[in-house]
Formats: C-alpha cells, structure tokens, sequence
C-alpha cells in the first residue's frame, strides 16, 4: 500500500505541474501515469525525443522537457505504467502496473487524466488506415514514424500543426479535407478582439498555414458527405467541397475535429458534470480551484475543460496551490500571493478558445452519422440502431447500453459516449443534459482474474503483518 | 497479412529484435511502442472484431480504443501501451477473448 498526501493521476502538462508545485509546498505526491514515460499526449515521450524530432515537433514541443525535469524531487514518486482501475471514497485508488494490481492512498486527490479526440463516425472509418490526427502525431512524438500517402479530414488547428510537422519530416499529407465553412469563421470574427490577448497563438497559426502553402498542399473547405472507403483496408475518401464531389486516393487518412475532455475516472466516481454547449461534451463542474462536488477530489487541464497545454500546467500549479492550502503546507494569503499571476496568464491563455471553438466546430456528419454509420467501435452499433431504441422509448445512454450492447465492449463508451448522448437528445426532442452519459463503472479498464488474485495476495500479506 | 508499409522512420534506429507476429518473423526496434512498430512493418490487421470478423488496427495510439488489442505470449495486450522486447510471440486475440482482456 502506497501512501502520499496527494495522488495524481496523469502525468501530463497539469499533472506534472500540480506534482512540482505541490512537493515544492512539503506535501508527498504519488503521480500514477499509465505511460511509461511523463508527458501526457501533448508531450509524449518528450523525456527521450531525439533533436531531429524535437526541431521537426517545434518548440511549443520541447517546453514540456521542464516540466518533466520537475519531477525530479523527493518528495514525489512518479509510478510508470500505472492503469489506474478503482477509485473508492476519493481516497483509495486501485492500479494495475506490469500486470500486478496494487493499491494507494492519499488525503487529496487531483485527476488530470486530459483529453481524447472527439468520436468522429463517418462511413468507413473503422478500416485500418484510418486514424485519429492525434494517433499519427503520437506515431511521430512517440516513435519518429511519419504516416506517407495521407489525407487529413476534420477540423481545427491540431490539423494544421501535424499538416506542417508532416511537411518538415518530408512526407507532406496529400489534402486537408476541411469540414469549416466561411460562415463559421465570419461568426468566429465576433471573437477576434477578445483573442487578440492569445495572439502568440494567431501567429503560430498564420506560420503553420504559411508553411502548408508553400508546401502546395491542396486544402478543401466546407467538406461535407465524408465517407472512407476500402476492401480491408482505406483505399479512398469521398466528400463534397463547395457543391462538387470529390475522391482521393490515401494510405492513411487522418480524422480530427477537435477534443473533448476524458471523463472516465470523474464519471466513475460521482463528480457532477454539466453539458458545455459550445465545445459539445460533458465537463466537470469545478470551482476556481478546480475543487469538485466532492471535497477532496480536483479536476485541471483537459480533463476539466479544454484549453491545451499551457492552461493544463496553470490550472494544475491553482489546484496544487488550492489542495497545500488544504493540508495547512501553506496559508492562505501565500496560496493567493501565488495564485494572482497563474490566474492573470490562465485568463490571457484562455482568451483564444471562443474564437478557436467557432471558428472550427465539430463536424455536424458525425455529431449526428446517417443511420448506417457506425458508432460505437468497440460492439458495431450504428446510428440507425440507437434511433430506433429510442423509438422503442429509450430515453438515455444506460438503456440503449442494455438494449444494444452500445458503450459495453472494452473502450467504455470513450468513442461512442458523446454520439449517443447527441443521437439521443436529438431523437427524443430533449437536451444532452437530460439525456446524460453513460454510468461508467470500475473496472475502468479490463482486469484480469490473475490481476485481481495479486490484490488480493498483497491484502492477505498486510493483514499477515 | 499484408506487409508494405505506409509509414516511414525518420530518425534514429535503435537496436533491433525479433518477434513473431502470427508466426512470422518480425525485427522491430527494441524498446519502442510495440503498435508503432507493427504499423511500420505493414501489419495489418491487428485483429478481427468478435461481432463481425472486420479487421482493425490502432486507432488512437494513448489505450483509449482497444482496436489495437493482440496476444502477447497468451495475454491478451494494448499494442499501443506495450514497449517492444526481444522474442514476443504476438497473434490476433482469439474472437472470444477480446472483451475480458
Ligand atoms: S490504439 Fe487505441 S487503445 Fe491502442
């Protein structure tokens, strides 16, 4: 059994912050990450990134290594490859790592467990060869491996930055097929003055369209009908572009339209979510601390809200602060003193994600997928399934669970959740509020009987002791 | 299985071992994420899906999706949160494996 005052889980960019800041207070951190290197998504790998990877990724890139640098304190034990599967009483968390099951508790608990690409169900999308945009850059960050022959197809400035990795590893994609439309961005204007204080992240967007067009890759806008189509594999993507059909042929086709925080562990444990209309997808509700519902159990980066890296590592030093301020390591006119500049560059980081989530919003095909699209992977469900169970008088995600097996293979719901939330809402004329999310229950992931055994054994051996 | 790969290295190329993936043998880089690795040596597919029999590769590479399931000296294993080590003997997870891994 593991003790520390506070356990993370995740160790991304709010995970490896809210480890320093905590430690840097006196309290003992235990971080659980099931990667076997920190980072997180953002910055995968980054412990071990060779330099050609590192000038290709850029230097927003390369800002995780201080990050991951922090973790070096006495006070924290970071644990390597730790699935984390239960939580009980906000207090004690059960893991999994190298196959043997083991347990932790701490006084606080903060999960920073981060983002997962938004579901994106289009026709054919379950063919090898298709990818989540971020699965390719995870390939590059991760293992220096660049998709060839791809297509990119969604939306967003995720899309842009892999497009223009693409370029410089020398393996240009073949098209960016665009789902945004000139309105979205005319709307998005509205924005502009309010994102201008984000204009570090305009000029890295300008750079990264530049870079793409000198490369002369072909970009589509307004894509809508997209299909994937291929015998075992994708051989081809169609899709409508201004009123006129398209087809190209690609190895690797490459789906992105934005991410949505990964609500598992919250959901798991009771936290009180609410629907955000403006980024499609549930949030947990969480005060300025990233404190939750449940007193000893805090939210930051991704996870509680989608505001990418640099506000992840904020939100993680705030809640870090917020929890020493707990346990008495520090008081409360010091928690403050520390928190006035984290809150002051929280808000400046924040100020571009109005405009980013208008004028790039999810793709309305796969919010809601024909009929015969289908939408949860894991079971082979199809949208046109999910109707009909509503037609039969299913109301939310739990019941079209029983009726079609929906949400019950191995993912969990993770790429299946939020459509049936949509198709749900839409069919029965009332609000993804009402209808509500799946009941995620532990284990989060799969365990195995010779996992459980090894529990158990440590159990019998503490109680022996 | 078909093996031409459309992915391509970059950088640097650590040792190599052998492994087997369906009996064939394969020389990955030790170390490194085991679906990365299959990827580029043009594996596919990973496995078969128990309600359809369609095939399936790694979909979102951070062990969300579970398309990237395989066997791995019997345990049925994420190819993407697995690091390569010499001799694996990998085959598609049997069908009625796949959902209690
Ligand atoms: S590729 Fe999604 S879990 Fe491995």
């Amino acid at each position: 059994m593991h003790e520390a005052d506070l356990i993370i889980i995740g160790a991304g960019p709010a995970g490896m912050a809210a480890a320093h800041t905590a430690a840097g207070t006196g309290l003992s951190v235990l971080l659980l990450d099931e990667q076997q290197r920190a980072g997180g998504q953002i910055y995968r790998d980054i412990e071990r990134s060779s330099k050609t990877r590192g000038e290709l990724l850029g230097k927003d890139y390369i800002a995780g290594l201080d990050l991951a640098n922090g973790l070096n304190h006495k006070l924290i034990s970071h644990i390597r490859g730790a699935t984390v599967w239960q939580i009980e009483d906000a207090r004690l968390v059960t893991f999994t790592v190298n196959g043997k099951a083991t347990q932790a508790t701490g006084k606080r608990l903060l999960i920073a467990t981060g983002a997962l690409e938004r579901p994106m169900p289009v026709p054919g999308w379950t063919l090898p060869g298709v990818m989540t945009a971020g699965a390719a850059q995870i390939l590059l960050k991760q293992s220096g491996i660049v998709c060839q022959r791809a297509v990119l197809v969604g939306t967003g400035p995720l899309l842009y930055l892999i497009a223009a990795q693409m370029v410089r590893a020398g393996s240009p994609p073949l098209a960016l097929v665009e789902t945004q439309t000139y309105n979205n961005r005319a709307f998005a204007m509205r924005h502009v003055i309010g994102a201008l204080r984000g204009l570090r992240y305009f000029v890295k967007g300008l750079g990264l369209l530049a870079e793409i067009r000198r490369a002369g890759i072909k970009r589509y806008t307004g894509a809508a009908d997209i299909c994937i189509e291929g015998h075992n594999r994708a051989e081809t993507v169609h899709f409508t572009s201004r009123g006129r059909e398209h087809r190209i042929e690609a190895a690797n086709i490459l789906l992105h339209h934005g991410v949505v925080p990964n609500t598992q562990v919250t959901h798991s444990i009771g936290v009180i979510h609410y629907w955000n209309e403006q980024q499609r997808c549930f949030i947990p509700r969480r005060d300025d601390w990233g404190r939750t519902n449940l007193h000893d159990v805090f939210v930051a980066g991704d996870g509680s809200g989608i505001g990418g890296a640099k506000s992840a590592e904020l939100s993680g030093r705030l809640a870090a602060l917020e929890i020493a301020c707990d346990l008495d390591a520090i008081g409360n006119g010091d928690r403050d003193l520390q928190a006035t500049p984290l809150r002051t560059a929280l808000s400046g980081e924040m100020a571009v994600r109005p405009f980013i989530d208008r004028a790039y919003p999810p793709f309305e095909g796969s919010l809601l997928p024909a009929d015969s699209t289908i939408i949860c992977r894991c079971e082979e469900v199809t949208a046109g399934d999910i109707r009909r169970h509503a037609k039969l008088g299913c109301l939310g995600p739990n019941q079209t669970k029983a009726f079609s097996r929906s949400g019950m293979g191995p993912c969990q719901g993770r790429f299946c959740g939020l459509t049936v939330t949509e198709l749900l809402a839409q069919a029965n004329h009332s609000t993804q509020e009402e209808t509500g999310y799946y009941r995620i229950r532990p284990p989060l992931k799969p365990v195995s009987l010779g996992e459980l055994a090894t529990l158990a054994d440590t159990e019998t051996k503490e109680a022996a002791k | 299985m078909k093996t031409d790969s459309e992915f391509c290295l970059i950088d640097e190329t650590s040792h190599r071992v052998t492994v087997r993936f369906e009996g064939q043998e394969l020389n990955l880089r030790e170390g490194e994420n085991l679906a990365a690795e299959l990827l580029a040596m043009g594996v596919a597919p990973f496995r078969r899906t128990p309600v359809s029999g369609a095939p399936r590769n790694p979909f979102c590479m951070m062990g969300a999706c579970f398309d990237c399931l395989v066997e791995i000296d019997g345990a049925t294993r994420q190819a993407c949160m697995v690091e390569v080590t010499e001799n694996m003997e990998i085959t598609m997870p049997s069908v009625n494996e796949n959902s209690d891994a």
